[in-house]
Formats: C-alpha cells, structure tokens, sequence
C-alpha cells in the first residue's frame, strides 16, 4: 500500500490498479451522454436528513430539494425516513408526512435523477420495498448491522427481481476489520447488491480506517464488476476526507447531504463534496454553481437547526455511536435530568447497534438512578448534595 | 406402546403421547429437555433432521430417542407415527409439512413463523380451540411481547403497540436470518390478534456485541391521554403489567421488567394520544443454552406447555405441566447432562429460531 500519509501537496492516487478506461466504464450509466463522470454522488439529504428534522419533511421541501439537486445533476436522491421504510414509529419518530406519498412527489418531480430509498431488513419488508418501488423509486439501498449482512439476502432478491438497481450498506463499518467488512460485502454481493457501501454511520472512521476498509472490499467485490461506496459523517469532522481518500482507494459512490443535513453532526455535505472534487479534477457530473444554490437557498432556509460537531455528536463520533442516536439522547437527557453525551458514551461502552434506539431510555434511567443514589450517599456523608 | 395418531383415547395412567421434534438446531435440542423435564404425558421419541453430522441428532439419539437425518418423509414412513409434532425448521418448512401431518392425525406445534394454525400465547390464551390440530408459538419476540401489550389492552383501548425485539447474533438461526420479514410480519399481527391492539409493529434488531446481550424487547403502547397522567388508570395498567409479568415467569423464570414502565403524556404527534413503554428482559435459564438466549427458552417453553395440553386434550387426561418454582433449582436440564459452554457455538451456528 505504500506510505497512507495524505498531503496537502499530494495529487490524487487511485491505489487500485484500474486504468482511467476501467474507471470511466465502470462509471454508472445514468450520466448523460458524452458526460463522463469518475464517480457518482448520491444525496441523502431527504433521507439521513430526516433524522435532523425529526422525520417532519414536508412534500413541499422535498419537492424543493429534488427539483434543485435534479438540476444540478445529482444521478441519485435519497427519499425515505431516517431509519429507512417503515421507520415511522415511536422507537425512531412517526414521520410528519407519509414516506411513499414523499417518495411519490419526488419521482414526480425528477426529470433525470433516480430516486432512491433505503430500507433496513428487520424493520421494512419486502412489502414496503414492493410499494416504494410502484410509487417509482428505482434504487434500492438496503441496509444491515456491518456482521449482519445475511439478513439481507431476501431483500436483495426480491429488489433485483423488481428490476431495481440495488446498493449494500454495511452500517457502523467501524466495528468491523476490513476482513470482516469483505466477506459481509461478498454476502450481499451474492444475494444481488450491485454496489456495497463501506457506511461510517457513526463517523468514526479515521481517514486510513475508511480508505483500508473500502480497499479491502474492493479486492473482495471489485473482479465481480461490484463498486463500493462510502457513506460518511461529519462528528469527527472527517466526511470529505474520508470521501476523498475512499475515491482514490477506488471508490465509485459516495454519499452526500446538502448543509450536512443528517444524523449526528450531519453527512459530508454534497456542496462541499462536489466543489473538493471539482478542486481535484475529478468528475462528478454536478454543477457546482446549482449545488451550492440547492444548500444555500433551499436547504438552508428550513433546516431548524443545522448539524454541528458539539459535545454529543463528537462524542459519538468518538465513541463510535450510531448517528440517529443523537435527538434521541437528547430528549432522554431532558426527560431524566443526565446529559446526552453521557448516555451516548454509555450505548457506546454497552455496544448498541443502529435501531436500538430503545436502549437510550433504559441507560438514561439508569444513569438517574445511579446520580440519585450517588447524591443520597454525598448528602449522607458530608450533608450537601452533589452536583450533577 | 401405540402411537397412532388417530386421537385414541389414553388406555392407562402410563399412555403417554409420543413426540416429534422436526429440526434438530437449538431450538429442537432445548424443547427436548423441556418435554423431558416439564411433561409427564409427553414422551419425545424422535429427533428429525436433515444433516447427518447435526450436534443436535447426535445428543438426541445419545438420550434414547430415535434420530434420523431423512427428514419428514422417514418420519411420516414409519409404522408408529408420533402423536404431537413439534416444528422447529422454517416457515416453508412447515407450510410444506402442516398439511402432511394434519393427513397423517399428527397434531402440529408450530414454532416457525409460517402462521398456518392459530397463535398461541400461553399466559394470554391458553382457553384456545383444543380441537385445533395445528397450533402457531408466534415468535420469540411475539412471546415475549404479547402478555405485555395484553396486559395494557386489558386496562385500556390500545390502538397502535409497537415492540422492539433485540436478540444477540448468536441466537439467531439461519431460519431467522433467511426469513426476517417473517418475524416482523408474523409479530406484528400478534401484536393485533393475541395482544389485543388495533395495529401492530415489529422490529427486530440482531446485536453482535461480545459478551452476548440478553434478549431485550421493548414495548410501546398507545394509550389515552388520561392514562399517561398519574391516577387511578395508570395505576390499574401497571397493575395488570406486573400480574401479566408473574404469569410469565411461571414457566420463563428469566422474564423480567428491565426497569418500572414509563409513562409518557399526550402528544400531538402521537395523534393526542399517551404512550407507555415496557423495557422486558428475558434471561434463559442458562443450563442448555447460555443465559442470553432468552428468545430460545421463552419459544420452546411456550410450545411445551401448549404441546402437554393438547396432548391430555386429546388423551383426556390431565395436563401434567410443572411451573418454574416445580422444577426448582434444577431447571429443565435436570439430570440430563449439560453441554460444556464451549460445545455451543457449534449449535448457535445451526440454530433457527
């Protein structure tokens, strides 16, 4: 592999052995013709954005966001509830609006962008994969815990039956050697996923623990005509990096989220992707001018808060906790009186995977109690009660 | 001894009705120890399976039973045939199986999500069709779930109950892993049937994390806005609740609230509606299958329950079901041997829950 140290100073290097022609062949049809792209960026905005929003998207947003993103040529647009097809529920949040009527106004307004859903087997079904796909969405993300991939298999199956496009996302990637991640990426790839993404659902990936993992899936998955993706998150702050260097492992996917907007301290923002990879001379088929207009003057305007790198997200990233935690934790912190990076660092320690968010609620009152008893014991032995 | 199948009536105190157990995993292995040490009118006599090295036909065939690894058709060829069939392969296994035992007047304890009889919770409805010939244990998760959304549906209108199920990767089988949609689908619609809510949702969630979590299943009920205040129908529901919990823990001593039931108020988003959230642990007995198997323990002790009256249905004798605090310290082990910790992973890995 040679020396992983990335400077400022270097120039880009695909550290597979693809030539530019493997490259540009193996680049997604969807381009228009004549434009050659060298990767293809996806936008989850109306997807991982809807942890930040709590699930409460509305049709007119997501008919502003794709319309903007569909101009600005993005091939793929993300539209489901956060934690994917049947989300909506009081573990994870009820969605404001109902997803497939979500799904709907945005193939209805795409005129070239594919839309895209996720699903997470265990929570949606093939059934809710099936509506999706009558509605017209026509990518199938499907996703699992990253040593789980087996679960998946049917879904696969039955998207590719559907005649879909199909995409493995091996969530909290972090928890998985590159080996591991391999032979997961090999399950799904055998079931039918036509592309497997190395997911840093935490951003806990630290810039060579992205690249080695995407390196390692590529080897795996690449000789089949599998791509690999990368999905990142920003709480360490590391999403465009670790798109860059997931690139010039050999990447051909990647995620973004305009404004960032996604669980946790948010995605690799998409403008800031498109405008580093403009920089680096390597093509993505978006405008950089529509792009930043689609963060800039419809995103920005109702995002209630944007996603930020504060002491529970970095937390997360640190301790490697699943993203959508984060509104959660903090809701359970005001309703119990313990703070949200406590209880996340508590779902790191006990090693909670995404989906239980449920656990939250049992560590926070468990971390009451333990303060309520710390506090009877101080004021027992010294009369004052202990700050928390 | 006869075992014919044709509903013949008991010809002495010693009639016992035979057994057998279809798919030798964890499943299949555990409820052989149940049947063993909570029933005395269940004899199990085969162990049916279709891979010839199975840890599971081994043990079964070390214990005196009958193993054979040529599947349901050697089972169904022989001249006694057993009286209770219990399934513990795949929904399409047992989709497949179920009409062929019904022909053959095998009554048919379904463990697997297939759903073809009706769903059976013991603590809830026990006072099922006795006349059924195939009956259905949900899932683990539906097991363990149901009592609670009953025990709030007993109390109050519930019109939507959600439960999260968490089980450890290690105790879900190939049959689970294959077929996930079956669990949340199946679930679910116990949710509505036997937990008495107008909608229902299933989730599970498989954890990796070493050292193996308990299963944990998590239930949220939708409940009026007054209940979600303190007062007099928040008392009653948690009444109900911890009557429901000790009715469980008569036969799955590891059933357990995780912590009191919380309570939450009215919101908008909730369609003005309350919300209480039930944390279940379920910790298996750990003599057969490690401690946090409690998805497994809490199935197969469902379905041995159910198996032993059926069987004194049919026989017109007395169920001989023995409680948890009946079995005492010993558990369903027993005597019987117990498998080294270390021999276990091989029968996680062939496990269908």
């Amino acid at each position: 592999m040679g020396d992983m140290t990335i400077r400022p100073e270097d120039a880009p290097v695909v550290t597979t052995e693809v030539t530019e022609s493997e490259v540009l062949a193996a680049t997604p049809t969807a381009a228009a013709p004549g434009e050659a792209r060298d990767l293809r960026i996806t936008d989850s905005t109306l997807r991982d954005g809807s942890h930040a929003m709590s699930h409460q998207f509305t049709e007119a947003q997501v008919r502003g966001v794709v319309h903007a993103l569909d101009k600005a040529g993005v091939q793929v647009i993300e539209v489901s509830h956060g934690d994917g097809l049947g989300g909506s529920s009081f573990n994870y949040g009820f969605s404001k609006v109902d997803e497939f009527q979500l799904i709907k106004a945005a193939v209805d307004e795409a005129t070239q962008a594919k839309i895209a859903i996720l699903m997470l087997p265990g929570l949606g079904t093939v059934h809710d994969l099936k509506k999706a796909h009558a509605m017209g969405a026509s990518v199938a993300r499907i996703a699992t815990h990253c040593t789980e991939a087996d679960v998946s298999i049917q879904h696969f199956g039955a998207a590719r039956e559907l005649g879909m496009e199909t995409v493995g996302f091996l969530m909290l990637s972090h928890k998985a050697s590159p080996e591991v991640l391999a032979q997961q990426a090999r399950i799904m790839v055998d079931a039918g996923a036509q592309c497997v993404y190395v997911v840093d659902s935490a951003g806990a990936l630290v810039l060579t623990d992205a690249q080695q993992r995407i390196q390692s899936v590529i080897d795996e998955i690449g000789r089949d005509g599998a791509q690999v993706g990368f999905h990142g998150h920003q709480n360490l702050s590391l999403g465009i990096a670790n798109s860059v260097l997931a690139y010039q492992a050999g990447a051909k996917q990647i995620d973004g989220a305009l404004c960032a907007l996604g669980a946790g301290a948010g995605n690799s923002p998409t403008e800031v992707l498109a405008a580093t990879f403009e920089r680096m001379g390597i093509r993505t088929g978006l405008d950089l001018g529509e792009v930043l207009s689609a963060a800039e003057d419809v995103v920005r305007p109702f995002i209630p808060r944007l996603p930020w790198m504060d002491r529970a997200s970095i937390t997360q990233g640190y301790a490697g906790v699943y993203s959508s935690f984060l509104l959660h934790a903090e809701r359970a912190a005001q309703r119990y009186g313990v703070p949200a990076h406590a209880i996340l660092q508590k779902v790191g320690e006990y090693g909670y995977v995404g989906g239980q968010e449920d656990m939250i609620i049992d560590i926070a009152i468990e971390l009451r109690d333990a303060a309520e008893r710390a506090a009877v014991g101080a004021e027992g032995a010294s009369g004052l009660v202990v700050a928390r | 001894m006869t075992a014919n199948g044709s509903g013949a009536p008991a010809t002495g105190a010693a009639r016992k009705g035979t057994a057998a157990i279809v798919g030798p995993g964890n499943i299949g292995t555990d409820l052989m120890f149940k049947l063993m040490r909570r029933s005395d009118i269940i004899e199990p006599r085969f162990m049916i399976g279709v891979d010839p090295t199975s840890d599971g036909l081994r043990r079964a065939a070390s214990l005196g039973l009958e193993a054979s690894a040529e599947g349901v058709d050697w089972l169904l060829a022989q001249s006694e045939l057993p009286d209770i069939v219990f399934e513990c392969t795949s929904a399409k296994a047992h989709a497949a199986n179920a009409p062929r035992y019904a022909e053959a007047g095998i009554l048919a304890v379904d463990l697997t999500p297939a759903a073809v009889g009706p769903y059976i919770c013991p603590p809830v409805n026990l006072d099922f069709n006795l006349d059924a010939v195939n009956v259905n244990m949900i899932t683990c998760g539906g097991q363990a779930t149901t009592p609670m959304v009953r025990a709030v549906a007993d109390v109050v209108p519930v019109p939507y109950a959600e439960i999260v199920a968490s089980i450890s990767s290690k105790s879900a089988g190939p049959g689970t892993r294959a077929n996930i949609d079956e669990f949340t689908e199946t679930t679910s619609e116990a949710l509505e049937v036997v937990g008495g809510a107008v909608k229902g949702k299933a989730i599970i969630i498989l954890n990796p994390v070493e050292p193996p979590l308990m299963m944990r299943n998590s239930v949220f009920c939708a409940i009026p806005a007054e209940a979600g205040e303190a007062g007099p129908m928040q008392d009653a529901i948690l009444e109900s609740i911890h009557a429901m919990v000790a009715r469980v823990q008569d036969y799955v001593p590891g059933y357990a609230l995780r912590a009191d039931p919380q309570f939450d108020p009215a919101r908008e988003l909730w369609q003005g509606m309350a919300r209480v959230f039930i944390p279940i642990e379920v910790k298996g007995r750990g003599d057969y299958l490690p401690d946090y198997a409690g998805n497994l323990d809490i199935i197969t002790a469902a379905a041995a329950r159910v198996g032993d009256i059926m069987i004194a249905h049919r026989f017109g004798v007395a169920s001989t079901w023995k409680t948890s605090a009946e079995l005492g310290d010993l558990g369903d082990l027993g005597d019987l041997g117990a498998a080294p910790g270390g021999e276990h992973t091989a029968y996680e890995q062939k496990a269908g829950v």
